[in-house]
């Protein structure tokens, strides 16, 4: 059964890493739902660059296991204030990332 | 070794009862982070802290009142909101006031970390200034703009003060974690674990599994591992929140970057000792090749006018992009006769119901509602021309036609007279380079004085 990031995560965020960079964080309560999206590779670099028009090379990407999380880090637009900034915590940025899907449960015996 | 933070950011409040459970339960110093970037470029621009006074003195109160009844040290880093001149001084002197009004007693440090022209000037001259990701190199010209530059310190300058005999050290821009590291590892504690620690303690009770307000945490430093505990009887931590804490603020959750070397927590093991405390293991402190000190810094960028206006014609809606532009070309032409076609400004036009939030990052930008709001921000060298700007650029917008409407419209809805509001002067970041310094205290004046 397919289901969304935001039907699955406990919590979804984004923030400023200082001024310059934006953080997401998809935190999961779940150990075999983060692994499932861990695995499936929801969230890879291509889709999340895709996602928010932003060039591969700058993203990164990391799996926490201990914390149940996928991180997505990237440089922000314009930083933390300035003149054309839109979001001066960077709290606003993730809701694309809400939309997202995992395939859950064992897709051999998925219908 | 038990280290106590009394809050995630001085002035954001703890309860009192925390505190002296803390210091109660032998903490061995009790420490502070007063700064923060979260709230934009104006504290270190203007020298003002984004707390009021009497939030910051309500705290401080309590931390020097308790510590001095242990006589145990207090350390309080990124003074005033960024860690300027000013912003330290603004603190040392809440400090003495509470001092006289508690009569209370002690030595105390201050150290600076802002940095003159004259001192960035002579440091990017020796090569000693390189740019961290995504800002390009220095320049004489990005110096030479700037209101304030801060450097951040390390352990060292914090280290050197409770070595004079420091009872309270007040410190401008620091490492958040340094603040917690530099006591224990001065009593000879493994590096990793004192830093793990101090990342977690500098957020406070970030890191417990619920937090419904700010409040204290506690750490204990083994031989080989660090317990981290809350001090208000109804928050707990849990192997995975202390893990998520690792997450926060940092954009890569397993290379912690500090002026003396990297915190790698890759391998890092998080285990309940009980069910409100969780043990850390297996952190790695990699020393730097070369010693760095983080420099941050803010420039002005002139002065703003806003113009608050919402539509709710489903016609102008629909071509809203063209109506823009139009405006735009209007306004520009406009201007070109009025002020004249060398004076600089800048309009942003953010589009709240299209990409208002996102701006460039928005995967959906267009309307999907039946009404939007439009956010002008006129910038330029004065008040006087932003806002003289503004009111062109608002009774342009009100009369910028459409096709569909043959004869005078009035199109945009103004919530507020007068529609231009002006915001006074506006800054930014402008700075995110590493120095590396002749010494760690090199760039950090102390300075000692008997309260």
């Amino acid at each position: 059964m397919r289901k969304t990031l935001a039907e699955t995560a406990k919590l979804i965020r984004s923030k400023n890493a200082g001024p310059f960079w934006l953080t997401f964080d998809v935190m999961f309560d779940d150990a075999d739902i983060y692994r499932s999206v861990r695995d499936q590779d929801v969230l890879n670099v291509d889709r999340v660059a895709g996602l928010f028009g932003q060039d591969p090379a700058v993203v990164r990407v990391f799996a926490h296991d201990s914390a149940f999380a996928v991180k997505v880090s990237f440089p922000r637009p314009v930083s933390s204030g300035s003149a054309l900034d839109t979001d001066v915590f960077g709290g606003q940025q993730y809701a694309p990332l809400m939309d997202l899907t995992v395939e859950l449960g064992n897709p051999s015996h998925a219908k | 070794m038990k280290l106590l933070a009394a809050t995630g950011m001085l002035g954001s409040g703890f309860q009192e009862a925390s505190i002296v459970r803390g210091v109660d339960k032998g903490a061995a110093m009790i420490g502070c982070d007063s700064g923060t970037t979260d709230f934009g470029p104006h504290p270190l621009a203007t020298g003002r802290s984004q707390f009021s006074r009497a939030a910051v003195r309500r705290d401080l109160d309590v931390i020097l009142v308790q510590a001095r009844r242990a006589r145990i040290p207090v350390i309080i880093g990124s003074a005033g909101g960024s860690g300027g001149d000013s912003n330290l001084a603004w603190l040392v002197d809440i400090v003495r006031d509470i001092a006289a009004e508690r009569d209370l007693h002690f030595r105390m440090a201050e150290i600076r970390a802002e940095q003159s022209k004259e001192t960035m000037h002579r440091l990017h001259s020796e090569g000693r200034v390189r740019p961290l990701a995504p800002m390009g190199p220095l320049t004489d010209e990005a110096i030479d703009s700037s209101l304030h530059m801060v450097a951040m310190m390390g352990t060292e300058p914090l280290q050197s003060a409770l070595e004079q005999g420091a009872d309270v050290v007040l410190a401008g821009r620091a490492s958040d974690a340094a603040i917690f590291a530099a006591l224990p590892l001065l009593n000879g504690f493994e590096p990793a674990l004192c830093w793990h620690a101090g990342k977690i303690l500098e957020c406070g009770a970030a890191a417990v599994a619920v937090r419904t307000a700010p409040d204290s945490m506690m750490a204990e430093l083994h031989d080989s591992a660090v317990d981290i505990e809350p001090l208000r009887p109804d928050y707990r931590c849990t192997p995975q929140s202390v893990a998520s804490h690792t997450l926060y603020e940092n954009a890569d959750p397993f290379n912690l970057p500090e002026p003396s070397g990297v915190l790698d927590t890759l391998h890092t093991r998080y285990e309940a000792v009980s069910d409100r405390a969780v043990r850390i293991t297996g952190s790695v402190f990699r020393p730097a090749t070369e010693y760095t000190n983080k420099l941050e810094g803010a420039r002005s960028v002139g002065y703003s006018t806003i113009i608050p206006g919402a539509i709710r014609d489903p016609l102008i809606i629909g071509q809203l992009d063209a109506w823009l532009e139009v405006l735009d070309e209007n306004i520009s032409a406009r201007l070109r006769q009025t002020v004249g076609e060398s004076v600089k400004y800048t309009i942003a036009t953010r589009v709240y119901g299209r990409d208002g939030v996102m701006g460039g990052l928005e995967p959906i930008p267009r309307v999907e509602g039946h009404e939007v709001m439009i956010l002008w921000d006129v910038i330029s060298d004065s008040q006087e021309l932003s806002h003289s700007i503004a009111a062109s650029l608002s009774h342009m917008a009100v009369h910028n036609p459409i096709p569909e409407w043959h004869g005078l419209i009035s199109g945009v809805a103004f919530p507020f007279a007068p529609s231009e509001i002006d915001r006074g002067p506006v800054y930014e970041f402008h700075l995110n380079h590493l120095i590396a310094p002749e010494s760690p205290t090199s760039l950090f004046p102390i300075e000692m004085t008997s309260v």
